[in-house]
């Protein structure tokens, strides 16, 4: 991702919701889904460290000031999940696109790990 | 419930937990089902001039949102379609399917005057309240 998301820092020990994931994977590699509502594209961070995938977020809701909660279902502003990559995966070929609060994120497989089907002899 | 052996995080697995223990240990529920962990979340504030929900439905046409209020009770409804195509699926934790949730509000507020805004897949909704409900001051002579 961009090199200004940088500056956005949930340390691990902040509390934050653990947003839903849909996890596909074909030929050309794994996609990966996650519902981050309240997110614009400034206040995301999606990094690599090492092999694992950290996914960072903070809400940017515009509220009125002299606001009373009477029903809270979302009660933290920020998301946080991390994934482990396994070793067929190219971490420097991921393409992210954040579409109304929705996150796609795709990690090529590596060349050679396409799959190659394996001839079985009979005899 | 479903599992996977694909890697991933344990936490994800404790908050469905306790949204499972929460649900069964509500000891009144809502006559149309249980007030958290519907799809989608809802938050609800309200203003001395207005209330203002916000409902948590990430991915949406803003045009396929259907927003009523009625004798005081909002309602949100839509269709949220995930598909996946032929690729095989690892984890599926996203809501998909159609949604309907309803909030009862109070009933000083003015069917008329609402906004619904849709932006980084939040609807946020606001109701003013009548005229009549608004808090004035009341000049002491």
């Amino acid at each position: 991702m961009a090199d200004a998301t940088r500056d956005i820092a949930t340390a691990p020990e902040q509390a934050a919701l653990v947003p839903p994931v849909d996890v596909l994977e074909d030929r050309t590699g794994i996609t990966l889904y996650a519902d981050l509502p309240g997110v614009s594209k400034e206040r995301l961070n999606v990094h690599i460290e090492g092999d694992v995938l950290v996914i960072e977020a903070e809400m940017g809701l515009e509220m009125p000031k002299d606001m009373e909660a009477t029903h809270i279902e979302v009660n933290l502003p920020r998301y946080r999940r991390v994934f482990t990559l396994s070793k067929d995966l190219d971490p420097g070929r991921m393409q992210a696109e954040l579409k109304q609060g929705v996150l796609k994120l795709h990690i090529d497989k590596v060349e050679r790990a396409r799959p190659k089907r394996i001839e079985i002899s009979s005899g | 419930m479903d599992y996977s052996l694909f890697p991933r995080d344990l936490f994800a697995e404790l908050d469905r937990l306790q949204r499972q223990v929460q649900q069964a240990f509500e000891f009144s529920p809502s006559i149309r089902g249980f007030t958290r962990g519907g799809f989608p979340a809802l938050n609800v504030a309200s203003t001395p001039q207005s209330a203002e929900i916000y409902a948590f439905a990430p991915g949406l046409d803003p045009a396929s949102i259907h927003v009523q209020l009625e004798r005081g009770v909002l309602s949100i409804s839509g269709d949220r379609q995930v598909q996946h195509g032929d690729a095989s699926v690892h984890v599926r934790e996203r809501f998909a399917g159609r949604f309907h949730r309803v909030v009862a509000l109070s009933d000083d507020l003015d069917a008329d005057q609402v906004r619904a805004n849709y932006r980084d897949g939040v609807l946020h909704v606001s109701i003013q309240r009548q005229q009549a409900a608004q808090p004035r001051r009341i000049q002491v002579n």
